[in-house]
């Protein structure tokens, strides 16, 4: 983990990793998308399931991209990880997007499936709240000017609003919701429904990745052309 | 509680009750809060006892919220906030006894002025009577949660700005179940929403000063 703390080395290893990544990704969602099309019509939903391959991955991602920054603020607070920072910060505005997916893919498919485009069920109340989470998270990093400090105090924020990530996870279970409880893992999706979900879940983590990599590695190169100006500047 | 402690809770609980301090605003805005709403939704007093709790509620949060950003800001902006880190209290007691003084100040008087506006919204006595139990119980806690967001801000010229976006979202639980105590009451089931509330509450208090030191320590590192 501490190898690639080093920017060099990181920029070496994303270069390698990013055309794969993409590609594969390309894959996995083209895959996932012909495979989407092609399931039978729900017996309750009918084709309106479909929104079920869109909605879902996004939700996962949105739900790990915080976990992720969660993580990285650790490794940014108690090891002082050099560039736990600049990932968590890449990871944010990617993550809130996939928030705001998950909430409009949802409210779309709310409608024909419950008559209504928002509840305020358990589930939704704290996805939109990860959403405002995120939206705090990026507000905080550029209100602050000085570096150090903004990173410090992104990442204990971060730390504060990852209590919600349970909430979420086990709102279904907590609180009478109208939203799906808990189906993949206990096995009572249909695997004709589960194979083309899995694969448009691995196709949006692999699209995150990618880009996420993208993000950081803009961050590593701003940083360089930035003190190069400094240095020019001052010479 | 130590010498320095209370010195430093009356200090603050002292500016705030001045004419430039936190204390009357509060109490100002929540009342005029409290008249807009009815005007805007119409006098449909059964209307409006229905929504009494969740709006007297966010007009307490929000009330709370005004003062908020000067917590820190002004001891930081003047050095005075150098010279407590300096002092025999640890940072964990200062934050315990400023958001403490904010409670005071801000939270305690609203949730006294409350009965006299839940008569506004025509709230029965029951209902008034479970508003002030959930309002006593959950503002210290929306001190506590913003006193986390107010260190960590305070280094900013107009940090109040942002404030808003990082508490409100942590305190949807304390509005959510501070509410839901009054309509549960009313409707006569047994208050799991109160105990919800409580262990928020009891949550936050404790665990603030911890979040809130380690911000303003990163504040004066700076």
């Amino acid at each position: 983990m501490f190898r690639y703390a080093n920017p060099a080395q990181f920029m070496r290893l994303s270069g390698l990793l990013l055309p794969w990544v993409s590609i594969l990704a390309v894959i996995a969602l083209a895959i996932g998308l012909f495979l989407g099309f092609r399931v039978p019509p729900d017996y309750q939903q009918g084709m309106t399931v479909t929104i079920m391959f869109v909605h879902v991955p996004a939700a996962i991602v949105a739900e790990s991209a915080y976990a992720l920054i969660a993580v990285a603020s650790i490794f940014s607070l108690v090891w002082r990880h050099p560039l736990a920072d600049t990932a968590a910060r890449a990871a944010a505005p990617l993550g809130a997007m996939f928030t705001a997916l998950g909430l409009i893919t949802g409210s779309l498919w709310g409608r024909p499936m419950w008559g209504a485009y928002w509840v305020w069920d358990a589930r939704l109340t704290s996805f939109l709240l990860l959403l405002f989470l995120y939206l705090g998270y990026i507000a905080l990093w550029n209100a602050l000017e000085d570096e150090t400090r903004a990173a410090r105090a992104a990442a204990i924020l971060a730390l504060v609003g990852a209590v919600n990530l349970p909430v979420i996870k086990f709102s279904v279970d907590w609180w009478n919701t109208l939203h799906q409880g808990e189906s993949i893992l206990s096995g009572q999706i249909a695997p004709v429904f589960l194979w083309p979900l899995l694969t448009m879940a691995l196709g949006y983590v692999l699209l995150f990745v990618a880009l996420w990599l993208v993000r950081i590695r803009t961050e590593i190169v701003n940083r360089r052309a930035r003190s190069l100006m400094q240095r020019g500047e001052a010479a | 509680m130590s010498f320095a402690f209370r010195s430093l809770l009356m200090r603050d609980l002292r500016l705030a009750a001045r004419s430039g301090g936190s204390a009357f605003l509060a109490l100002a805005f929540f009342a005029l809060m409290a008249t807009l709403v009815p005007l805007g939704v119409g006098a449909d007093l059964h209307l409006l006892a229905r929504v009494a709790a969740g709006v007297l509620w966010v007009g307490a949060v929000l009330a709370a919220l005004l003062s908020l950003d000067r917590l820190f800001q002004g001891d930081f902006d003047d050095g005075s906030l150098d010279l407590i880190a300096l002092s025999p209290l640890s940072l964990e007691e200062v934050a315990l006894a400023k958001f403490l003084a904010h409670w005071l100040s801000t939270g305690l008087p609203l949730t006294l002025l409350s009965p006299l506006l839940a008569l506004f919204f025509g709230l029965s006595p029951l209902g008034t009577e479970m508003l002030v139990l959930s309002l006593l119980i959950g503002t210290p806690a929306v001190s506590a949660v913003g006193a986390i967001g107010a260190s960590l801000t305070l280094s900013l010229k107009r940090g109040g700005l942002i404030l808003p976006l990082l508490i409100l979202p942590l305190l949807t639980p304390v509005v959510i179940f501070g509410a839901g105590a009054v309509s549960t009451a009313l409707d006569g089931l047994a208050n799991g929403a109160l105990g919800l509330l409580a262990a928020f509450s009891v949550a936050a208090v404790l665990l603030s000063p911890f979040v809130t030191a380690a911000c303003v320590r990163l504040n004066l590192a700076g």
